[in-house]
């Protein structure tokens, strides 16, 4: 994969990823690991129709989203997409949380307001973990971003942000403008392009003429990088370096990671419009954590059972969250009207609504007016 | 205190507000050292600095989206829309992200998205519009349009003090022609609630922004020469509308005329006539009519945007026929 590798700007240095020492590459694994387990965790469910809407997978994609956000200091805040499961379980996200989310409960962290992985955690460091909730219409999160690390530049703190856009995205007004701001303002801030090869059914030919979209960078005036985003080492380097930089005061940086996604955009996608034989080359010879195993096992010696006593209690993880995520309760109607404005605090229900106020509704009938005697029938 | 223009108004309640607060900052096209297109902000830059003050790339989902993400952060963002007009830009930022934050994330947006708007100054098509109506449309955002220097001023701080994101309509064609002593001290003109611009007895005009002062000279005219007493309310917020000034007015005279710039379909003059209908239907002597603008994208030449929008003379037809009903 190595000749997939392409950078502009500065040299290739010491790998970052590969100096890692063991304990943290394990936990690599463990993060990966989570995620396919999880995801795994949610197809059941989705098949047993308790999850309520869609589901979206990452399979394959696992390398790209844990190793980038591995990168991250707690202090730092990530913007993820409906792929970044991983990204959000390393930053801090439970299993119980995005079981709840899927399952619409009332008790999950949108208290059944938004779907799936759509639920963010943001503010102060060390208060907060420091996610922001995925944005549908998708290049929005780019300039959200890059207000969130305006405000790490107005007030002097020393945090980054990381903000994920897939090939699709780069299309989008949004995405222009907000990297265009964030290198005008010289932000800290990382914009990492997932290339997965479709944008829903789109292929990237028919997303944009360039060559490769980290060439983007250039046109942006900010660094730019390529690498394999199925090598968790090479992704962990490559977005440390762009962190670094972004916290020394050296502004944007612009990653693309190739990568494949091996289902469809949802679960419902049959994805007839990928090449035969596309999905299963990259599972035969590029899956993300094979791959690392490889590494794990070959160069680095761990022993097998080390990696499977992470897997089960990966499993073991997984079925106590499913469990609790399945006593949790559902949302209360009328929890619906709270908290659109923060004053007023709630809305009224609608009069005709059964268990509503039905002075709601307000109607003054003056006196004598009116034909109707609702006491006596219909109206003549 | 010396009569200050509407404009002013605006730029004394930024001022203001920049002084009181440091997370308060401003961000658009040409505002800093230029001052604005409109010199809304002449002087700020030089007062408070860059950082305070941010020329922005023309790029209206950035500084939108920008300042949504400041303001979850905890900074007061003041945007800039060079004009209003330019606000469809952000229509996305605005409805599917900023309005739905705090209630699908938690997250407060707590910033003010503001510019010049409206139409009687020959901007033609693309520098002339009131979008009020689209956003209204959406909940989460509140939206006021001043008609005066004083509510100008107090609902700007007000605006910059809410702890949801607040669109301010300013009229282009009031910020020189518009001026008021402003009140001593902490002037804060609490956001959703209507004024009374004129006391009256016999109809009741609801309007808001320019067409109030045609109102008041129509309502002027209406006592001149008809002897009639017409009630003019200012509504000055539009989200929310401020539903027991409009009942109350509409107990008080029975017939209610509602008079807006904005084009008449979709216009907020249906919500209110509506609302009127469904809660006062048993007070009303004659139907709501309206007075606004045709459905027609505003004309440059005068006799054209003259024709198109609502002038005094449409005002008193409209009330004389709603008080002979």
């Amino acid at each position: 994969m190595s000749s997939r590798r392409r950078r502009l700007g500065e040299g290739p240095g010491a790998s970052l990823g590969e100096a890692l020492p063991l304990e943290r590459k394990l936990e690599l694994y463990h993060w990966m690991r989570l995620t396919r387990t999880l995801e795994e965790r949610l197809v059941a469910l989705y098949r047993q129709t308790k999850v309520v809407g869609g589901l979206f997978r990452s399979l394959g994609q696992e390398a790209d989203a844990v190793g980038s956000c591995y990168a991250l200091e707690a202090r730092d805040v990530m913007s993820p997409l409906i792929r970044n499961m991983g990204a959000m379980l390393v930053k801090g996200a439970t299993p119980v949380e995005i079981l709840k989310q899927y399952m619409a409960r009332g008790d999950s962290p949108t208290r059944g307001r938004e779907l799936n992985i759509h639920f963010g955690d943001l503010g102060e460091a060390g208060k907060t973990r420091g996610f922001l909730g995925q944005i549908s219409p998708l290049g929005d999160m780019v300039p959200v971003m890059a207000g969130v690390t305006l405000t790490f530049k107005m007030r002097g703190e020393d945090r980054v942000g990381l903000v994920y856009v897939g090939d699709g995205a780069t299309s989008t007004g949004a995405f222009h403008e907000g990297i265009n701001f964030a290198a005008v303002q010289k932000l800290p801030l990382v914009v990492i392009i997932e290339n997965n090869g479709y944008a829903y059914s789109t292929p990237t030919h028919k997303q944009t003429a360039a060559k490769q979209f980290v060439d983007k960078a250039i046109g942006y005036g900010v660094y730019g990088e390529q690498v394999d985003g199925n090598d968790v080492l090479a992704v962990y380097d490559c977005t440390k370096r762009a962190v670094d930089r972004a916290r020394a005061g050296e502004g944007v940086s612009l990653l693309e990671f190739m990568t494949f996604r091996r289902k469809g955009h949802a679960e419902h996608d049959n994805q007839s419009y990928v090449q035969p034989g596309e999905v299963e080359g990259w599972a035969a010879d590029n899956d993300p954590i094979d791959r690392f195993v490889r590494v794990l096992v070959d160069r680095e010696k761990v022993p097998q059972a080390t990696l499977d006593a992470i897997d089960a209690r990966i499993a073991q993880e997984v079925d106590a969250a499913t469990d609790v995520a399945e006593a949790s309760p559902l949302p209360q109607p009328l929890d619906a009207l709270v908290g659109v404005y923060a004053d007023p605090p709630s809305e009224r229900p609608l009069w005709y609504r059964e268990g509503a106020d039905v002075s709601a509704l307000g109607t003054e009938r003056a006196e004598g007016w009116g034909t109707w005697d609702a006491s006596k029938g219909a109206p003549r | 205190m010396p009569e200050i223009t509407y404009l002013e108004a605006i730029r004394e309640a930024l001022d203001e507000e920049m002084a009181r607060d440091p997370n308060v900052f401003l961000i658009g096209e040409d505002i800093g050292a230029f001052g604005g297109a409109f010199k809304v902000t002449d002087g700020l830059m030089a007062k408070y600095g860059e950082p305070r003050v941010i020329d922005s790339p023309i790029s209206e989902i950035a500084i939108v989206g920008a300042a949504a993400g400041a303001a979850h952060m905890g900074m007061r963002p003041v945007v800039e829309m060079q004009f209003i007009d330019f606000m469809a830009n952000a229509y996305d930022m605005l409805t599917n992200y900023v309005a739905t934050a705090r209630y699908r994330a938690f997250l407060g947006c707590p910033m003010v998205v503001r510019g010049p708007s409206g139409g009687y100054v020959r901007g033609g098509p693309f520098h002339s519009q009131n979008p009020e109506a689209g956003f209204i449309h959406t909940p989460g955002l509140k939206v006021v349009y001043p008609a005066t220097a004083e509510d100008a001023k107090g609902l700007m701080k007000a605006a910059i003090r809410d702890d949801d994101c607040v669109l301010f309509f300013e009229h282009k064609y009031l910020y020189r022609r518009i001026k008021g002593v402003m009140p001593a001290g902490d002037h804060v003109v609490p956001i959703g609630k209507a004024r009374t611009a004129r006391e009256g007895t016999d109809l009741s005009i609801i309007t808001y922004a320019a067409t109030v002062h045609k109102s008041l000279e129509a309502a002027e005219q209406l006592h001149a020469e008809h002897g009639l007493s017409v009630e003019v309310i200012d509504l000055r917020t539009l989200a929310p509308l401020d539903d027991q000034a409009i009942f109350a007015t509409t107990r008080k005279t029975h017939r209610v005329l509602v008079v807006h710039e904005d084009t008449r379909t979709g216009g907020i003059a249906g919500e209110i006539t509506a609302r009127i209908s469904e809660t006062c239907f048993a007070h009303l002597d004659a139907p709501v009519l309206r007075v606004t603008a045709h459905d027609i994208p505003l004309p440059y030449a005068p006799a054209l945007e003259d024709f198109v929008l609502p002038q005094v003379q449409d005002i008193v037809t409209a009330a004389l026929r709603l008080a002979a009903w």
